[in-house]
């Protein structure tokens, strides 16, 4: 190891949600770079090789070069004459920009959206109609005898689940790994993850939500009509199997992942899902969980119901927040053409949004921050370069379990961290705003300051 | 800089200073009370009102991931019961789970300064500690989770006391907790591990565990003794809710055998049974509950009333939730943490007319109006278990007011009211005195919060002021002022000015080489890197480490 390089250990990567927190970076000082990446999987290994530090303007508006002050100074004035600012992204950065950022939200009367809204959100919505029997993902490390998977393929998406959390670690009641386990992956086709499985389960597309209800009323000793394999693909003794299995083992979790999603049936199948671990809690322990993607966005979740008592798509034009996906998440209000102005965090929504909310983003003054450029800074009034999280900037970021863990950043960056920006951005619009925005019809009383 | 404040005319409650009613003048300046102010110093005219210190909150869930959860699973809590941002204030959304500006926002309105928050994993202690940063006005602090550790489990079933005691010290520190939380002591094992069993005796073996819950209570109460802490081990009893369950508690305040312990909830805790009858409706135990604290100066319990109305369930007793869910038909979180804990939450309606409920509305008065150390036994509702915080002023009215009493007591089940001893006390009434200990003084003294709860020079400034008034509840719900750090936070039922509270915490000393033992078990048994575990100070804002007995008085005595 040369004079330049050094070593962090337990070190976390922020690329997905799987959050894993023992790598060991070797970092080289001079170039700004990680040079190894120790324990990482492929992705991460590609995350950190990718996030060096680039030459690239502190900010730009309207594409020229322009000093971090001038562009704060620009943002907060947009945002603060804005009549219906949004606000979007959150899951690629701290817990503590995330809190500045809904906080600037209640203050102009904004609408707040987290990228949960095209990813778990239907999950979301599910849960809150039904609940959930859950874990951290230690107890299935320890406990889960039988793991399902359905509608996901960690192998390529998240492939230390397998092998750190859920598949062939040893757990203190699981001492021989994925020989004490079974495993089964439920999905419409094969793929990287299959050959993990003891029993891959193979179910027509769009059809996840009958089989899950299928399943339901075996759990329950109901009758189920053998004419469920023409329908599903899969027949009823093999539904009736895995039953057998899921009511006999120890432990039991289900990972689920957006093949149920953003599917046929969207929140009605996470909500079967859900009900299906519900109901196996009669006769052993079951849980359940969404795999999520983006390395933070279980902590803007996390944030935003603390916050605000909802977990995404929320509006607080009226004083309070208020809460209603469909009406207030993002891809909506851009189609419909609400917004006046938008500030995206960590997020590139005009590289995956629907074609009528990019025309709108289009047309709208739009603040970014991001450590690259994007599609989204590029038609950007107002495009910030900060420093990226969990690399550059310490903070704390939520595993897909809800665990908080404190990143050690591996080299220091010349860029301001998304939580500088926000605070310098927040506090300018109060100095605009005199405090915090009212809406029309307050009561006298409450604008006392 | 804040500006002195002189307080004149009020009426002033103190009961650790034995002030009953005195009309005097209290100064404020530097956040604390003084002695005197300078003449120009500004003014507060308190004539016609009561002055008392903030009150103290001494077990309530208000921060962490099971809040959380209870927050997100519940839209329908929030929608109806919004709460605006001001000027200088943040908005949310209230409910029995409100969001975190809004739940400081609104014990300040009640004139609360301070709340405990009863029960957090020590995994989901950072989690706890955001929100709580994010939970205005008030001090905090929070109990962590121990009774079900896995580790510690381990220590005791090897009898490396020593060793134990280390360790809990180390988890106490490293999690910025501020007293050791038992919740349902061995039922953990039994639930995640033997298919959703419970704890059902004291002297049942615990799962794959060479143990029973008693020798685990019996140990963690006598190593917090040893260590000193300002608060002793906080102690949810096993078998909650069950019909026959005082002889539990009985038992479990008996292993204590003089030395301090604090029951939590006791409420939930004083069940009795029809004789000759088993598993059918409970009737109260009370009185021999009520009669074995009153005798025991060395126990102490807050009474967990129940309120009528929307509350939610939330504990880290899993079976508890998961029965519960049998009544409420609806919605069902369980979240298993990893060696450490469960958790569980159901969204409960307490319906006076239902017997179960109404019975535990009156064992919740009873154990009020049967203490006879005020000291002792001391004001909750186990917020948002037994009802919300904002259900507290009705609960002071419900103790002050014997008529108002009466008058409720006619319109809940009349077959449960039977089976409670709430009719034999109905004549007494609590005084603003005792009042005053029960929701500050007492829970302050219980904590060790020695600024805390009272007014003499030295103490924290947090003052608050009502309009006095012959509705108990009325006076409660508003008061005039209140005063955080000697910060008028609220004028004339206005807020003035947003405050951030303290982060209390212990710190209890360890023998470093426990981390010897404890880092080998988190390699093999976590799923968080052992360095990436304790929490670092940057999670605390404001805050200040209480001392235990042995830092106090090395302190002293240097």
């Amino acid at each position: 190891m040369g004079e330049n390089t050094k070593i962090v250990a337990d070190a976390t990567c922020t690329f997905c949600g799987c959050v894993c927190d023992d790598m060991v970076l070797t970092v080289d000082l001079e170039h700004h770079r990680i040079i190894k990446s120790e324990n990482a999987c492929v992705l991460g290994k590609a995350w950190f090789k990718e996030h060096g530090i680039e030459e690239r303007p502190y900010a730009l508006i309207d594409g020229r070069e322009a000093t971090t002050e001038e562009a704060v100074e620009e943002a907060a004035q947009i945002l603060a004459e804005a009549r219906f600012p949004i606000i979007y992204g959150l899951s690629d950065t701290t817990c503590e920009a995330q809190r500045v950022a809904v906080a600037i939200a209640d203050m102009v009367g904004g609408n707040l959206d987290t990228t949960t809204s095209v990813c778990h959100g239907p999950s979301g919505i599910a849960f809150q109609g039904v609940g959930e029997s859950t874990a951290s993902l230690g107890e299935i490390k320890n406990r889960a005898d039988m793991v399902v998977f359905w509608g996901g393929n960690p192998a390529e998406a998240h492939p230390r689940l397998f092998t750190r959390y859920a598949v062939t670690p040893k757990g203190m009641y699981v001492p021989n790994g994925k020989k004490d386990r079974t495993i089964v992956l439920v999905d419409v086709r094969r793929t990287l993850s299959t050959p993990v499985a003891d029993i891959f389960v193979q179910v027509k597309p769009r059809s996840d939500f009958e089989v899950l209800w299928a399943l339901r009323a075996l759990v329950k000793g109901r009758k189920v009509d053998p004419s469920v394999e023409e329908r599903t693909g899969v027949s009823l003794a093999v539904l009736e199997d895995l039953v057998t299995r899921m009511k006999s083992c120890n432990f039991g979790a289900l990972l689920f992942g957006m093949g149920l999603t953003m599917n046929r049936g969207r929140h009605f199948n996470s909500g079967a899902l859900l009900a299906l671990a519900t109901d196996l809690n009669e006769f052993t322990h079951w849980v359940a969980k969404p795999v999520r993607g983006h390395g933070n966005v279980t902590g803007a979740d996390n944030v935003v119901s603390w916050q605000t008592g909802f977990p995404f798509g929320v509006n607080f034009a009226r004083g309070y927040p208020r809460f209603n996906p469909g009406e207030f998440t993002t891809v909506d209000v851009l189609a419909r053409g609400d917004a006046d102005a938008a500030l995206i965090i960590a997020s590139d929504p005009a590289s995956n949004f629907p074609k009528a909310a990019i025309e709108h983003l289009k047309r709208i003054p739009v603040i970014t921050l991001d450590p690259k450029a994007t599609h989204t800074s590029q038609l950007a009034r107002v495009a910030f370069t900060t420093a990226t999280y969990g690399i550059s900037v310490a903070g704390t970021v939520y595993r897909m379990d809800d665990v908080p863990i404190t990143l050690r950043p591996a080299f220091e960056s010349p860029y301001p961290s998304d939580e500088q920006i926000l605070t310098a951005i927040r506090e300018r619009v109060r100095d605009l705003l005199g405090g915090n925005r009212l809406p029309a019809g307050t009561p006298l009383a409450a604008t006392v300051s | 800089m804040i500006s002195p404040l002189r307080i004149v005319n009020g009426r002033i409650y103190d009961p650790a200073n034995g002030i009953d009613g005195v009309v005097r003048d209290l100064c404020l300046q530097d956040g604390k009370v003084v002695d005197e102010v300078p003449p120009d110093a500004k003014r507060i005219d308190a004539r016609g009102m009561v002055v008392m210190p903030g009150g103290v909150d001494i077990h309530c869930h208000i921060a962490g991931p099971k809040v959380n959860l209870a927050r997100k699973v519940q839209p329908e809590d929030h929608r109806q019961d919004v709460h605006l941002r001001t000027r200088v204030t943040r908005s949310g959304t209230g409910g029995t789970v409100p969001s975190t500006f809004t739940t400081g926002y609104r014990y300040a309105a009640l004139g609360y300064t301070a709340a405990m928050e009863a029960a957090v994993t020590p995994l989901g202690a950072r989690h706890t500690l955001e929100e709580l940063h994010d939970t205005p006005v008030i001090d905090k602090g929070f109990f962590v989770l121990v009774g079900n550790n896995v580790l510690l489990y381990r220590l005791l079933q090897e009898g490396r006391r020593e060793e134990f005691r280390h360790a809990l010290a180390w988890w106490l520190s490293t999690t910025k907790a501020y007293a050791p939380k038992l919740v349902n002591p061995g039922a953990d094992e039994l639930w995640k591990g033997e298919r959703n069993a419970n704890i059902t005796s004291l002297d049942q073996k615990i799962g794959p565990f060479d143990l029973t819950p008693r020798g685990v209570i019996a140990a963690f109460i006598e190593t917090a003794n040893e260590l000193g802490l300002p608060h002793p081990v906080h102690i949810h009893c096993n078998n909650l809710g069950h019909t026959g369950n005082y002889e539990t508690t009985l038992e479990t305040m008996r292993i204590a055998e003089g030395q301090r312990a604090h029951i939590t909830h006791i409420q939930f805790h004083s069940y009795g049974s029809v004789a000759g009858k088993s598993g059918d409706n409970p009737t109260s135990q009370a009185r021999v509950i009520g009669d074995f604290v009153n005798s025991h100066p060395n126990i102490s319990a807050d009474v967990g009333a129940v309120m009528f109305g929307r509350s939610t369930s939330m504990t880290a007793d899993a079976p508890l939730a998961y029965m519960l869910r049998r009544f409420g038909g609806g919605k069902w979180i369980n979240a298993d943490t990893e060696n450490e804990s469960g958790c569980g939450i159901v969204p409960f309606t307490y319906q006076d007319r239902v017997y179960t409920n109404a019975l535990q509305w009156a064992i919740g008065l009873e154990l009020f109006l049967l203490s006879e150390d005020p000291w002792r036994m001391v004001f909750s509702t186990d917020h948002p278990n037994g009802g919300s915080f904002m259900s507290y002023p009705r609960l002071i009215r419900l103790l002050m007011d014997a008529e108002y009493r009466k008058a409720e007591m006619a319109k809940v089940n009349q077959q449960a009211l039977e089976h409670s001893g709430l009719r034999d006390c109905q004549s007494r009434e609590y005084s603003l005195y005792e009042i005053a200990i029960i929701t500050r003084a007492g829970p302050a003294r219980l904590l060790g919060l020695t600024q805390k709860g009272h007014l003499g020079a030295g103490a924290d400034a947090d003052v608050t002021i009502y309009d006095e008034d012959p509705d108990k509840e009325k006076m409660f719900s508003t008061p005039r002022y209140v005063i955080k750090d000697g910060e008028l936070v609220i004028e004339d039922h206005e807020f003035r000015a947003d405050h951030s509270g303290r982060l209390f915490h212990v710190a209890p000393d360890y023998d470093s080489g426990i981390e010897k033992v404890i880092q080998p078990f988190f390699e093999d048994y976590y799923t968080i890197e052992f360095r990436n575990y304790p929490v670092a100070d940057r999670y605390l804002h404001a805050h200040q480490t209480i001392p235990t007995a042995p830092q106090a008085a090395a302190a002293t005595h240097p």
